[in-house]
């Protein structure tokens, strides 16, 4: 397993089981585009141990949406492996949680119909997916909501709802799409706490796709760094930061120097993201 | 109210112009005219029994329509190759004056109410196959994912995700089918001189009637009305997050 683990300026023994739930080994995938074969990742390798809060930071177009799709099970064909739990992942599997970055709750469903929905599909009667239902709410704090619409909602509400909803399925893995990504700072930054609060209680294995990199560090434990398209894994970094957190630690010293510190390795790869996008555009190619 | 207002506004001005003689009496009657003349229409031409014999016939006509332009819609959505070898000439049917062939269904159905409902069954198909279409293949596809990633089978995703995400659209087409079907029955009506409201205001105009001949044209607008109020409460049923 290529993976680049280097010491930190704080370090401290992780406190998480070494044992991992998710591998993912070479992971590869080429596109085929009117321009000819684009490559989005190449030989992604990375391990997530149970319970582990791991994000997946890189510039636009570095294929961090693309490996989100193939861990989900969206993009069956690809190159290398993506094993849960030793199970080889060869579409959706049913151990893998998914939050999307666009609002994805049903409009036609009442909140508590919209938690309730992976429920029904697994077969659950209706007295007993309504209580678990509520639980999953009141974890997401939208207790007395349970009988709006989303559109009587607003768009970090929705977005609470997604997540309760993928929660609701008990996945062993939750997997997040950039899910603030259409959300204003403030709110970014609470519904992080929300975020964070859920894990810390259901010591639920998640990795989280981004490119907010105050996000990253605020709620991960670990944190997987791209390089532009193809997209290869430049460094993981440990994030020793006390837990439980909140979103006070933003104005500490260390949480400073963890951004800066993966903003030097960003900032090269999104500098020539941006070189390569102008570069397309001015021959034409958009 | 302010909606009722406006048009009863609308009708003083036009009474105005008529009275004045910027409007030709001989082309549009006075509307107090009109007014006047329902009660006559009302007893004469016994307006409920045609009112409710044009209703039954829209009724039928969009029965069908719903059941097979929903049917057909989503058949289309589910195989490709017919959507592409029939979408263009569907299209093109919704834009064809179906009651110029009239004669053709005299032909085939009779002067009977069955000619009069096939005529708006054919002229309301095609926007509700349209829309129908156009809701399924509209479906954000975020939502599919999410049904992918639960490992939804085809019926499931069909039933729980595509078909209450096309519900929208699929409205829209009912309506329009609506309109095209009432549309193409009540001329029917007229020009076969047979059936509810539309041979009423043929009647009427063959006798220079003009106040109820537009009389007549009001209890069509009513027609309207009325399917579109029940429409609506059947689409406020089944979303009733609108």
């Amino acid at each position: 397993m290529a993976q680049q683990d280097t010491a930190t300026r704080l370090p401290r023994p992780s406190m998480l089981p070494a044992e991992p739930v998710l591998v993912v080994d070479n992971l590869a995938k080429q596109f085929d585009t009117p321009d000819g074969p684009l490559k989005a990742v190449d030989d992604v390798s990375f391990a997530v141990r149970r319970g582990e809060f791991l994000s997946v930071i890189g510039p636009s177009g570095c294929g961090k949406s693309t490996v989100f799709s193939i861990i989900g099970g969206l993009l069956p064909e690809f190159q290398g492996s993506v094993t849960v739990q030793g199970e080889p992942i060869q579409g959706p599997h049913k151990s893998i949680g998914m939050v999307f970055q666009e609002e994805s709750t049903f409009p036609w469903r009442t909140v508590l119909d919209n938690v309730c929905f992976p429920l029904e599909i697994a077969g659950l009667a209706k007295a007993k997916r309504h209580t678990k239902a509520r639980h999953f709410i009141a974890l997401v704090g939208l207790t007395g909501f349970e009988n709006r619409y989303p559109a009587e909602l607003s768009g970090g509400m929705r977005q609470r709802v997604a997540i309760a909803r993928t929660l609701a399925s008990e996945p062993t893995i939750l997997l997040m799409d950039e899910p603030f990504a259409s959300l204003d700072e403030q709110t970014r930054l609470l519904l992080g706490d929300k975020v964070l609060q859920i894990q810390q209680e259901l010591s639920q294995t998640t990795l989280l796709i981004t490119h907010n990199i105050t996000e990253a560090v605020q709620l991960s434990d670990r944190i997987l760094v791209m390089t532009f398209r193809p997209g290869r894994v430049k460094r993981i970094v440990e994030i020793d930061l006390p837990r439980p957190r909140t979103s006070e630690i933003v104005s500490s010293t260390a949480f400073g120097r963890y951004v800066a510190e993966i903003w030097g390795d960003l900032r090269e790869e999104a500098t020539r993201g941006m070189l390569e996008s102008e570069a397309s555009a001015r021959s034409g190619r958009g | 109210m302010f909606g009722f207002a406006t048009l009863v506004a609308a009708t003083c001005v036009v009474e105005g112009m008529l009275r004045i003689g910027i409007l030709n009496r001989y082309i549009v009657p006075l509307p107090s005219e009109v007014m006047l003349s329902f009660p006559r229409i009302v007893i004469e031409e016994k307006i409920l029994e045609r009112f409710l014999t044009t209703f039954m016939e829209c009724l039928y006509a969009m029965l069908l329509v719903s059941v097979i332009g929903i049917l057909t819609g989503i058949l289309l959505y589910r195989f490709t190759a017919l959507r592409a070898a029939t979408e263009t000439w569907v299209a093109a049917a919704a834009s064809a004056p179906i009651v110029l062939a009239y004669p053709l269904f005299l032909v085939v159905f009779g002067r009977s109410m069955t000619t009069i409902v096939m005529i708006g069954f054919i002229a309301g198909l095609p926007p509700v196959i349209l829309k129908t279409l156009e809701g399924l293949a509209g479906t954000r596809r975020v939502l599919v994912d999410v049904g992918r990633s639960l490992k939804l089978g085809s019926w499931q995703m069909f039933a729980k995700i595509l078909l209450p995400a096309a519900l929208p659209t699929v409205f829209v087409g009912l309506r329009l089918g609506l309109i095209f079907c009432l549309i193409n029955i009540v001329g029917v009506e007229f020009l076969i001189n047979y059936g509810g409201l539309g041979q009423v205001i043929n009647d009427r105009a063959e006798r220079y009637d003009l106040a109820g001949t537009y009389a007549a044209i009001g209890f069509v607008i009513l027609t309207s009305v009325l399917f579109f109020v029940v429409t609506e409460r059947i689409e406020r049923w089944l979303r009733p997050q609108t």
